[in-house]
């Protein structure tokens, strides 16, 4: 057998990775998959409300003194942020390179026209801006509480009551929540598939844990302002 | 049989195309679909009018030079090439939408015929094995696990005909990409240039237009030759391995 051409790779290798799409789509999977960890545990945290205001602001407030006394006060917690920040902002960016470069590689489209891909697959994109406007809002709302006019620093529980107590609350939530769904149900498995993971074999595995992870944020999500217009969390 | 063909007519790459109506009268239902543009070809020229371009090569699905987008599906209603799909699978009286691959990578030359040498160029990128010549070499030399020579054979089906780039909404090769880098790099014989084969052959597909994968999978159900989706999958994998490596030299 002959031996191998070795031709002169790029030198930098980062440039090469961000470069290529098959790189892109790679920093879009590990950092989709860093924010879906994260979603989890949100969710998780959030279902404390069903314990009364008092469990879920020590809960809250526990998030500020995490890893104390080794840490400072909210270090750990910033250190969550920032890591998020950066996963949103790689993603994002990563998103928008690719779909720009999609666009421009089918320049014409069909005359014959046919709905191509499943929901959540041609949904990725508008479900992506969705969530970083919902994002946006959020944060507005419940973390500076610039946007929420019956809120109180410090007091979670009644701010979270106070912003499904609007009906623009909910309904900016809930559009979200079914966003997030649908973008983890074909986002969770095509990560699998970016990361070289999936093969015919797990191939059903996979969609099942996608969409598994799918619906039980969506419902973890979406039971808590549920619960606050039925009057089981006020 | 009769049908009414809306065919997309482009003079050259420069003029703008448009989509054309013209009637066809008997068909046989035994007819290729390429025999069906046949017939609608020779009434053209007795008429005195411009046939219609099309790409066409072994006419029994084992070439890949033929694939026109019919009714919005690459290669028609049927999981095979545009030669093998007869006319029987339409009905008398229906109307029918020919249009070429739609792609920026793959520019339109002239009608239904699309310039697709930018697969050529991935090929040239990485598609090969090197071997000494000579005469054949002896074949108990190299033993290849069965599993690994189905896998390899699986991918080898692919003709390159471009139907995944033509059904894909981004107009990537990955199915294609992935089918050539899976074939060689299986095998004992590619194991040689298996790390470059595909960082090149990725790079070269990236150079030429194509777009990402968003595993639509639109692809995987065009592809006359049933290369599966997973194949995209474990060119990733391929290619992660390969960029591992590269980054420990």
């Amino acid at each position: 057998m002959a031996l191998a051409t070795r031709t002169e790779r790029q030198p930098s290798l980062t440039r090469s990775f961000w470069g290529s799409t098959v790189g892109k789509k790679t920093v879009m999977a590990v950092s989709g998959l860093i924010m879906l960890m994260y979603l989890v545990a949100h969710m998780l945290g959030n279902l404390k409300i069903f314990f009364g205001s008092g469990e879920f602001n020590a809960y809250a407030h526990w998030l500020r003194t995490m890893g104390e006394p080794l840490l400072h006060y909210e270090w750990a917690l910033w250190a969550v942020r920032v890591m998020l920040l950066a996963a949103v902002v790689l993603h994002g960016v990563a998103a928008y390179q690719l779909s720009r470069r999609d666009i421009a590689a089918r320049p014409s489209k069909y005359v014959h026209k046919r709905r191509r891909a499943s929901y959540a697959t041609r949904t990725m994109r508008w479900g992506g801006i969705i969530l970083a406007l919902f994002i946006v809002w959020h944060l507005l709302d419940l973390t500076t509480l610039t946007v929420n006019e019956n809120a109180q620093p410090g007091r979670p529980y009644e701010n979270v009551v106070a912003t499904f107590s609007t009906w623009y609350g909910n309904v900016i939530y809930l559009v979200a929540m079914l966003a997030v769904g649908l973008h983890v149900r074909h986002g969770f498995w095509s990560a699998a598939q970016t990361l070289g993971v999936g093969n015919a074999r797990r191939d059903r595995i996979l969609k099942t844990v996608a969409n598994g992870l799918a619906l039980v944020l969506t419902a973890g999500f979406v039971s808590v302002p549920v619960a606050v217009m039925t009057g089981v969390v006020g | 049989m009769r049908l009414t063909l809306r065919v997309w007519r482009q003079r050259n790459a420069e003029e703008p195309g448009a989509m054309v109506t013209y009637d066809v009268d008997g068909i046989s239902e035994d007819m290729s679909f390429l025999e069906m543009l046949d017939t609608l070809n020779e009434k053209l020229i007795l008429s005195g009018d411009e046939p219609v371009a099309f790409d066409h090569d072994c006419r029994e699905g084992i070439c890949g030079a033929c694939g026109v987008v019919i009714n919005g599906d690459a290669h028609g209603p049927e999981r095979t090439t545009t030669c093998q799909l007869h006319m029987r699978h339409f009905e008398d009286g229906d109307t029918v939408d020919v249009e070429p691959w739609r792609a920026g990578a793959f520019p339109v030359v002239k009608d239904l015929v699309v310039d697709r040498s930018a697969f050529d160029r991935i090929i040239g990128a990485g598609g090969y094995i090197s071997v000494p010549t000579g005469a054949a070499p002896e074949a108990h030399a190299t033993p290849v696990p069965k599993a690994d020579a189905d896998f390899a054979f699986e991918h080898a089906e692919c003709i390159g005909c471009g139907a995944c780039v033509a059904a894909c909404p981004n107009g990537s090769a990955m199915l294609f990409t992935s089918a050539k880098v899976n074939h060689l790099n299986v095998l004992p014989q590619g194991a040689p240039e298996r790390e470059t084969r595909v960082l090149d052959m990725v790079s070269a597909m990236d150079e030429e237009g194509f777009g990402g994968c968003t595993l639509a999978g639109e692809c995987a159900t065009a592809c006359p030759k049933g290369i599966p989706l997973p194949s995209i999958a474990a060119m990733n994998k391929e290619w992660l391995r390969a960029t591992r490596k590269a980054s420990r030299r």
